[in-house]
């Protein structure tokens, strides 16, 4: 091939010139047709993190639960009992715009094999979806084919999707956000590297067959999107999720015996990635013979075999001699595996095609020395046309409440999450739709962790900083309703085109304001993943750092024999019982709210008002009342304010409604859909006020009575509010319905 | 008493199964691979439920050829209790050791939620200690549990007392609004004449333990038991 073809090459495969002058000055040569795939995959921004890596140092990623910090498959901390959640969050954006059931689908066995990688059984999903606002044309389909194909290949393999969150905006009718979290569970001692060392010990590759599907997925991640885009179908790549079930099992068999030097999957950019990774680690070289690897056709180039992103693929680096448990192991299992290189001493990636050495490149060039920005920043100039937030008080209270429980980003998710198998493996505590987060108990053991994730994209639209911080606050809140606290963070960080200096100042605002809060709320964060280039011709996504946490209970959950800690979910238990406030609404907190988008069909020039010392506090105090099992239900307030969740807590019950008993102000209508961060509405028997009281002052929390729980099913607010709870709750149920009708069911 | 639990290629609540026999139960429990083909000394056969060989072709049609089925079916033969849970119900109406089919639910989609079941028939292995009309919740989880049987197989099943579960309301009325998956009448699991092989499409392993929610599916183990214990 001559120069001008490689360069050719290069440039397709998504080199910059600049980066193309600087690989020939390295190399002192022209790279062979395999060495270009190589580094075009390997400094392509999804695997080199080329822009935001200068700013993901600032996270703060230190903890006492910190058992493995970011650098690995995934992260992990200490839950107790000697036993580390493992978890991780990856995005499948693309892939999913350009075949929805695939690419969610292979979102999920990419996530998967991040965690149990690491040793650990996957125990649990959540999943994060934006999509188009719902009258979009394209929606009803996207949105369909992302929830079969998460429920298509979840549901297989048998871990149970127990959360997530959907929201649909314009901003992402172009382009859509699939971001999938896997937690999963393996004793401390027991966690696996995925490391290469050992010079002379061989390489195995082990899963399904290596076939052209998939190819520059990796560079197709770090582009701009534009409507041709569509005709890239043939680089997503397929999910068998049976398959990914027999690798699980066999994995985790092979991990009984020892043998394992390090073992790495292979996602993004495939064999080529996995191998430099782990040669990387373990600072030796890797060489590896593409002619071992097994193929689902014959013919395929050296350049094929390193990037193909066929899936259920693993590397495994294996002790010298303890070859016949690979196969012991995976012949029982009826996968693939093959003896494909071996580990060598020079830092080297070489790659062998019959015969001849077709990649020769230096592990460090590829890796450590790929190219690395700090790309200008410029506060973006959309900023100083956001309009002051202003609404006028809705006529009609219940009405309006009744219409932010139908709008999409509030509505049941019941259509959703009922398509998933949120409970198989027998640990699922907290349904989705139960409680502010999950809860999954800790197999073999009584205790438990919790998980959530969180962002709500419009705040960081308006605010990146505030509206990380918000992401923060409340996926850490939403641990606390459940009564747990937060471990560790992992998070998806969903931006546009970062050479746009004002995306890039979006994106520095938002991990600063992420390892603020993160900081502060101690909750390190240990994995996660970058999503640039999310953009299309019509515009740039809302910024969208997408924010999941482990929680821990500090010892086992109460299974009823009344010893260990409580959890609780968010609907109300008892008519009688007493509903109480934590924290204080802020009238003015109307910015960037449901409410006013609703109301007025406005964004607002500002978010709701977060104090991160008084964040702790609250969640403090909900912790201890929801562990000691005072509340009887903890909801947090956030999109459509106390309203919502009140209404919410009563759509949860069998025939129980609230009267509220509280003195209005000038404006009932914000006090009840502000969205004033820091609050949670708890309920406990009346005997147990002064206790909430009490628990709430020790920790300087504002506390304020809101009202009963009734029998009668009715939620009323004096001459107010009066409805019926079974009119919200159709309407609550409801909201989704237009995507059916679109799809002609 | 031993639960001897059949693990097929893609079985994914055999673990779920295992862990009510031996932890909540307190029973002797043991997997068995699909390849063997002996199946120990077990007084309960339990075959999960989940997506055997990927349900790709259709479900539970390639876990019949696996070599222990011969031996599940000489169990069943012997008058040993046999129990499928969703996926293990699709095996047996494979096989053959149960009549009818399944289509897939009539919503097309995947459904995971708690219904109610009326016990319709008692003395079965699964239902060995519950009595006729007794109502229980518990999980369903399938995109095909849709039953489905001619009329002549069906008036076999009324004749013989073969239907054990059907899906009801929480005050056991049986009727259209009560079916999550359309099956022909409202039918959730059933039984083989002699009553030792039954196959319900609900999970009574999701529904064994307090914490998860429900004990109710736990008295459909025990039965299983008293079953076996004669």
């Amino acid at each position: 091939m001559s120069e001008v073809d490689l360069k050719e090459l290069a440039l397709t495969g998504g080199l910059s010139e600049a980066e193309w002058d600087h690989l020939l000055e390295t190399l002192g040569r022209d790279p062979t047709p395999a060495e270009v795939g190589v580094v075009s995959a390997m400094w392509s921004e999804h695997c080199s993190y080329k822009s935001s890596r200068v700013h993901l140092r600032k996270l703060p990623n230190e903890g006492a639960s910190v058992v493995q910090g970011p650098g690995e498959n995934a992260g992990a901390v200490d839950i107790g009992d000697g036993k580390a959640a493992v978890f991780k969050m990856e995005s499948h954006n693309h892939p999913s715009y350009i075949e929805p059931y695939q690419g969610a689908a292979t979102g999920i066995g990419g996530i998967l094999r991040d965690v149990f990688t690491m040793g650990a059984r996957p125990i649990g999903l959540l999943n994060s979806l934006r999509f188009g606002a719902p009258e979009f044309e394209k929606t009803p389909y996207l949105f369909q084919g992302v929830v079969d194909g998460i429920a298509g290949y979840g549901n297989c393999v048998g871990v149970p999707t127990v959360g997530g969150d959907v929201y649909f905006d314009d901003a992402y009718n172009q382009n859509i956000l699939v971001n999938v979290f896997a937690v999963g569970v393996t004793d401390i001692d027991d966690i696996f590297y995925a490391e290469a060392s050992g010079v002379g010990n061989p390489v195995f590759y082990v899963g399904a067959k290596t076939g052209r599907d998939g190819i520059h997925g990796a560079t197709m991640a770090s582009e701009e999107f534009s409507d041709e885009d569509e005709e890239k179908r043939p680089t997503v790549q397929v999910g068998d999720p049976f398959k990914e079930k027999l690798l699980i099992e066999a994995c985790l068999d092979l991990m009984e015996t020892d043998a394992i030097v390090g073992i790495q999957d292979m996602g993004a950019a495939g064999l080529t990635s996995s191998a430099v990774e782990m040669a990387e680690r373990g600072e030796v070289g890797l060489r590896i013979d593409v002619d071992k690897v097994p193929a689902r056709e014959p013919g395929m180039t050296a350049y094929e075999y390193l990037l193909s992103e066929s899936q259920e693929r693993m590397l495994v680096v294996v002790e010298e001699g303890r070859e016949q448990e690979v196969s012991r192991v995976f012949d029982k299992w009826e996968l693939e595996w093959a003896k494909v290189g071996e580990v060598i001493e020079d830092e080297r990636f070489e790659v062998q095609e019959d015969g001849d050495t077709v990649v020769d490149l230096d592990v460090p060039l590829l890796t450590s020395a790929a190219p690395m920005y700090d790309r200008p920043t410029e506060r973006p100039a959309y900023l100083d046309d956001l309009s002051t937030p202003d609404v006028s008080p809705a006529d009609d209270l219940g009405e309006a409440l009744s219409d932010l429980l139908n709008a999409p980003n509030i509505t049941s998710k019941r259509r959703v999450y009922e398509q998933y198998d949120h409970m198989v493996g027998v640990g699922t505590v907290v349904r989705p739709g139960d409680g502010d987060a999950a809860v999954l108990r800790v197999p073999g053991t009584d205790s438990a962790l919790a998980i959530a994730v969180d962002c709500n994209s419009r705040y960081c639209y308006v605010d990146p900083r505030e509206g990380a911080k918000l992401a923060v606050a409340e996926c850490a809140r939403n641990l606390a309703c459940v009564g747990a606290e937060p471990a560790g963070t992992t998070d998806c960080l969903n931006f546009g085109n970062p050479e746009n200096p004002e995306i890039m100042w979006q994106f520095v605002e938002a991990v600063e304001g992420m390892a603020d809060a993160c900081a502060t709320l101690n909750a390190p964060v240990v994995s996660g993943n970058v999503s640039l280039y999310n953009a299309t011709g019509a515009g740039n996504i809302y910024p969208t750092p997408n924010v999941a946490m482990v929680g821990h209970f500090d010892g086992a959950l109460d299974d009823g024999d009344g010893e260990g800690a409580s959890t609780c979910g968010s609907a109300f238990r008892n008519a009688g019982d007493a509903v109480l406030l934590l924290g204080e609404t802020d009238p003015s907190d109307v910015g960037a709210s449901e409410y006013l988008k609703r109301q007025a069909d406005d964004v607002g020039g500002a978010v709701p008002t977060l104090d991160l010392e008084r964040e702790v506090a609250v969640q403090a105090a909900v912790r201890e009342l929801v562990r000691s099992g005072t509340a009887r239900s903890a909801h947090d307030c956030s999109e459509g304010g106390l309203g919502v969740a009140l209404a919410e807590s009563c759509i949860g019950t069998d025939g129980l409604g609230l009267d509220i008993d509280i003195e209005p102000g000038d404006r009932p209508d914000l006090e009840l859909f502000a969205e004033s961060p820091s609050r949670v509405v708890v309920s406990c028997p009346t005997e147990d006020i002064a206790e909430v009281v009490d628990v709430a002052r020790s920790h300087d929390v504002p506390v304020m009575e809101l009202g009963a729980v009734t029998g009668d099913g009715r939620l009323r607010w004096g001459g107010l509010l009066d409805v019926a709870v079974s009119d919200l709750r159709a309407s609550f149920e409801s909201g989704l319905d237009r995507l059916d009708e679109d799809l002609g069911e | 008493m031993k639960f001897g639990i059949v693990q097929f290629p893609g079985s994914n609540c055999d673990r779920d199964c295992y862990h009510v026999a031996s932890r909540v139960l307190d029973q002797d429990a043991e997997f068995i691979w699909h390849r063997d083909r002996d199946l120990d000394d077990v007084d309960v056969v339990v075959l999960p439920g989940g997506f055997s060989y990927g349900d790709y072709l259709r479900t539970g049609a390639i876990a019949k050829l696996s070599p222990v089925m011969q031996e599940v079916a000489d169990f069943a033969e012997s008058g040993g209790p046999v129990v499928g849970i969703c996926n293990g119900f699709q095996v047996l109406l494979e096989t053959g050791l149960l009549p009818g089919g399944m289509l897939r639910n009539e919503s097309l989609h995947f459904i995971c939620r708690d219904v109610h079941l009326r016990c319709n028939r008692s003395g079965s292995a699964f239902s060995q200690t519950l009595d006729v009309g007794e109502v229980l919740e518990m999980p369903i989880a399938h995109a095909e549990g849709n039953y489905t049987i001619d009329e002549a197989g069906l008036a076999e099943l009324r004749d013989h007392d073969q239907i054990v579960f059907q899906y009801c309301d929480a005050d056991g009325g049986v009727g259209r609004s009560s079916n999550p998956n359309g099956s022909v009448e409202n039918i959730a699991g059933i039984c083989n004449r002699r009553g030792n092989v039954v196959g319900m499409m609900p999970h009574p392993e999701r529904a064994s333990e307090s914490i998860l929610g429900g004990t109710d599916g736990r008295a459909l183990f025990e039965s299983a038991l008293e079953y076996a214990a004669g």
